[in-house]
């Protein structure tokens, strides 16, 4: 693998083996020093067009723990505001020779796009209302340590998903881990066509007790330059996820920031079904796993300016296979291997 | 009134030139035989049977062998020239040439220039520019509005004198019906066609493509069809109640043939064209998000891109036009929905309807012939044709040459071309336009040589 642009690039093995190397990593961050050399010496940068923090955070965690260093930019107060283009603000951070561009924008394929303009590896960290990968494979790895399997599970994503680049991603990411993805919101938005996409489609929450999981997509004040509801009290009274609609059974995921009193209640956020917080402490392990697999083994780029070198991948396998030493102080569950080569 | 207002450009060196031996196509003029065109001064001079003719002193020779074959060269309603203000996108030399190079003999710029040419005094200027630089004749639509603000007419009587032969304010709607009423009861005054960018803005607003499962699965703010076909309704209706002649440009989804298929039935002065690009392509081209499928209206369905074709085949949709619309290179290397609209044209048209229509059985040549000249009668001119005493408007088209677009760059100064990389076939070859030899492919010169 090359870059992280999109979970529609992506096979349920290779997902299987992120989230495998992500389980491993887990184990790094109970140690006392929460620290690997897997990529010591490598470059990540992280450019950011858009407000972030969580996500933006975790990538800079997962890169540290990987001894790796990592460089901030983001979009406001630099060259952008003074007109540069995408493309030479890019051009210009590659002269820095980064290993990996962590790139959020909010221009949807923004992050391929880049992927053919220079050399590093690209990590989608969220392009416009397109993709989130990272967000897509923190929430299969958190959901497969609550569940166990995601084959045949009930997945419910409610809310917002018109201008949501997670519930784009994660409805094809549960999809290819087994589960059964429905989509549930206020008409105004739920795309036209996303049935598509292989989900069921819902405008009520009456059938919400078939769900296993419950993710509630966060109502995106920010992004609503229109008026998408008549109001967020009546979309509370109908989507609300709360005390009443979730059942004890079912887990409640979230990408967060929650909107306390809109999309969720107080009290589901804070109950025992709720894995909000495993999902923000998986997020940093799993793009830890997400770093390593583009970066680790020998220089990924080493004789190869162009974009697209293919040898990448082999490398990683090369580096796994040979026991190399970074690879060596990293702890590996008996069920790891297997999962792997793709 | 003034006179009518006519095209201006080209025609700069009248042509002597015998085409022999060549396969003439005019369906209009129910011709379709091998036979020999000697073209002098510029004019038609006498068609014969194939190896009859031969050239008088100082004429060009260019044999055919039975093969190629002669068109009434392609009028093209629907131009960016660019000129004024964008000329880094487009001129009236490089856009003229990239005509010629189409096959087109005549066509018809947009207003939406910087400032839009919205002034008789700027449209003079313009007129002038053209008469000296364009390589091929052209015409100009002036705008309906001022500065295409969409709220007080421009001066249209003294734009129809300044040789305006049309209205549009293309590239956007005239979204306030009251506006446009205005403009028919203005047409009574001062002629000329108005031709619709039909578009309801409060329905669009925000999207960047079709909207369908592709923008769905995308997450690209969608712009439902409905926005087009329930403006081409309204100012259909409006048009009726006037008595006036709209154009309605571009049509995109099966909603607006309705539309203009019920406004013909009832009566009403209306035309229409669609661009090659929306007969031949659809939004699935935009998975990629490749910027050169962005354009104004998006590609659209499967289904729509089938309604326009048979929309074309029965003739409710009068003629073919390219919206040749060139942006630079810098421009459309931007993530997709900061990319303008927009796509190259004129020099991949015949080729790539040819190639996506004519050889799948799914129209006939004399069809698109037939579709890429009506143009021109639309608005008042002459339609180029195949008969001694016209004057020369032809394209020699070689209809088994394969090409892959843009291999060896173009005529536009834009390489945006939605059918770039594609392998075309049947190539334009001569063009003659205004009596003049306005392009003339180097592979022929090679040949020749």
């Amino acid at each position: 693998m090359n870059h992280l642009l999109s979970i529609e690039q992506l096979d349920r093995a290779a997902i299987e083996r992120i989230v495998t190397q992500a389980e491993r990593f887990a184990e790094v961050s109970d140690r006392e020093i929460k620290k690997v050399p897997a990529l010591r010496g490598r470059m990540v940068l992280n450019l950011f067009y858009e407000a972030s923090t969580r996500t933006r955070s975790s990538f800079e965690l997962a890169a540290k723990r990987l001894s790796a260093d990592v460089v901030n930019f983001a979009a406001s107060g630099s060259s952008v505001e003074k007109g540069e283009s995408l493309k030479d603000t890019v051009l210009t951070l590659s002269a820095h020779k980064p290993d990996a561009i962590v790139l959020r924008t909010p221009w949807a394929g923004a992050a391929e796009l880049v992927s053919r303009w220079c050399g590093a590896a690209i990590v989608n960290a969220g392009d416009g209302k397109h993709e989130h990968p990272t967000q897509a494979l923190l929430d299969v790895y958190t959901l497969r340590r609550r569940l166990g399997e995601i084959d045949g599970a009930n997945i419910w994503i409610v809310g917002d998903v018109a201008h949501s680049r997670v519930a784009r991603s994660n409805i094809l990411a549960f999809q290819r881990m087994g589960a059964k993805v429905t989509v549930a919101g206020p008409p105004t938005l739920i795309p036209r066509g996303i049935e598509q996409l292989g989900c069921d489609v819902r405008f009520t929450l009456d059938e919400l007790d078939r769900a296993d999981v419950v993710y509630a997509l966060r109502m995106q004040r920010e992004r609503m330059s229109e008026t998408w509801v008549p109001s967020l009290r009546e979309y509370a009274s109908w989507y609300q996820i709360n005390g009443r609609r979730l059942s004890p059974r079912q887990v409640l995921m979230h990408p967060g920031p929650v909107n306390r009193g809109v999309e969720l209640s107080g009290e589901v956020v804070d109950s025992p079904q709720a894995v909000i917080t495993a999902q923000v402490e998986a997020g940093v392990v799993v793009r830890m796993a997400v770093l390593y697999e583009l970066l680790a083994g020998p220089h990924p780029r080493e004789g190869a300016e162009q974009p697209a070198g293919g040898g990448q991948a082999d490398a990683d396998a090369d580096a796994a296979e040979a026991g190399d030493e970074r690879f060596a102080s990293i702890p590996e569950p008996a069920s790891a291997r297997a999962g792997r080569g793709t | 009134m003034s006179a009518p207002a006519q095209l201006v450009g080209g025609g700069r060196d009248p042509a002597d030139v015998l085409l022999r031996d060549v396969r003439a196509l005019d369906p209009r003029e129910q011709l379709d035989e091998r036979v020999d065109v000697l073209v002098r001064g510029g004019e038609i001079a006498e068609l014969g049977g194939a190896g009859s003719l031969s050239a008088p002193e100082g004429a060009e020779t260019i044999d055919g062998q039975g093969r190629l074959v002669l068109l009434p060269a392609f009028f093209d309603a629907h131009v960016h020239l660019r000129t004024p203000g964008q000329e880094h996108k487009e001129d009236l030399d490089s856009g003229t040439r990239a005509a010629a190079a189409g096959g087109f003999a005549g066509l018809l710029a947009m207003p939406n220039t910087d400032p839009v040419l919205d002034s008789a005094p700027l449209l003079g200027s313009l007129r002038d520019a053209a008469s000296r630089q364009a390589r091929v004749p052209v015409g100009f639509l002036a705008a309906i509005t001022r500065g295409l603000g969409g709220e007080q007419l421009s001066e249209m009587a003294e734009l129809a004198g300044a040789g305006a032969l049309g209205f549009t304010d293309d590239g956007k709607p005239v979204a306030d019906a009251g506006t446009l009423r205005k403009a028919l009861q203005y047409q009574r005054l001062c002629g000329g066609v108005l031709a619709l960018h039909e578009e309801d803005p409060t329905l669009s607003r925000g999207g960047a493509m079709n909207e369908g499962p592709v923008s769905a699965a995308l997450g690209i703010a969608g712009i439902p069809t409905v926005a087009e076909s329930t403006m081409v309704a309204r100012d259909a209706a409006l048009a009726g109640y006037e008595d006036g002649r709209v154009h309605f440009m571009h049509l995109s989804c099966a909603g607006s043939v309705d539309a203009v298929a019920a406004a013909k039935g009832s009566g009403a002065r209306v035309s229409c064209e669609v661009s090659p690009h929306h007969l031949l392509l659809t939004d699935e081209d935009v998975r990629t998000l490749d910027t050169r499928m962005k354009m104004h209206p998006p590609l659209t369905s499967e289904a729509d891109r089938q309604a326009l074709i048979e929309g074309l085949r029965s003739g409710t949709i009068d003629c073919v036009a390219t919206d040749h619309a060139p942006h630079a290179r810098e421009e459309k290397e931007v993530p997709f929905e900061q990319a303008p609209m927009g796509t190259t044209g004129l020099e991949t048209a015949f080729a790539a309807l040819h190639t996506g229509l004519v050889l799948p059985g799914l129209i006939g040549l004399g069809l698109l012939v037939e579709r890429m000249t009506a143009g021109a009668g639309l608005f008042g001119l002459e339609i180029s044709r195949i008969a001694s005493g016209a004057r020369a408007n032809l394209a020699l088209v070689d209809l088994d040459a394969r090409w892959v677009a843009g291999e060896h760059g173009w005529e536009s100064r834009s390489d945006n071309c939605c059918f770039a990389g594609r392998e075309l076939q049947g190539r334009v070859l001569v063009t003659l336009a205004a009596g003049a030899v306005a392009h003339r492919d180097r592979t022929l010169a090679m040949a020749e040589a």
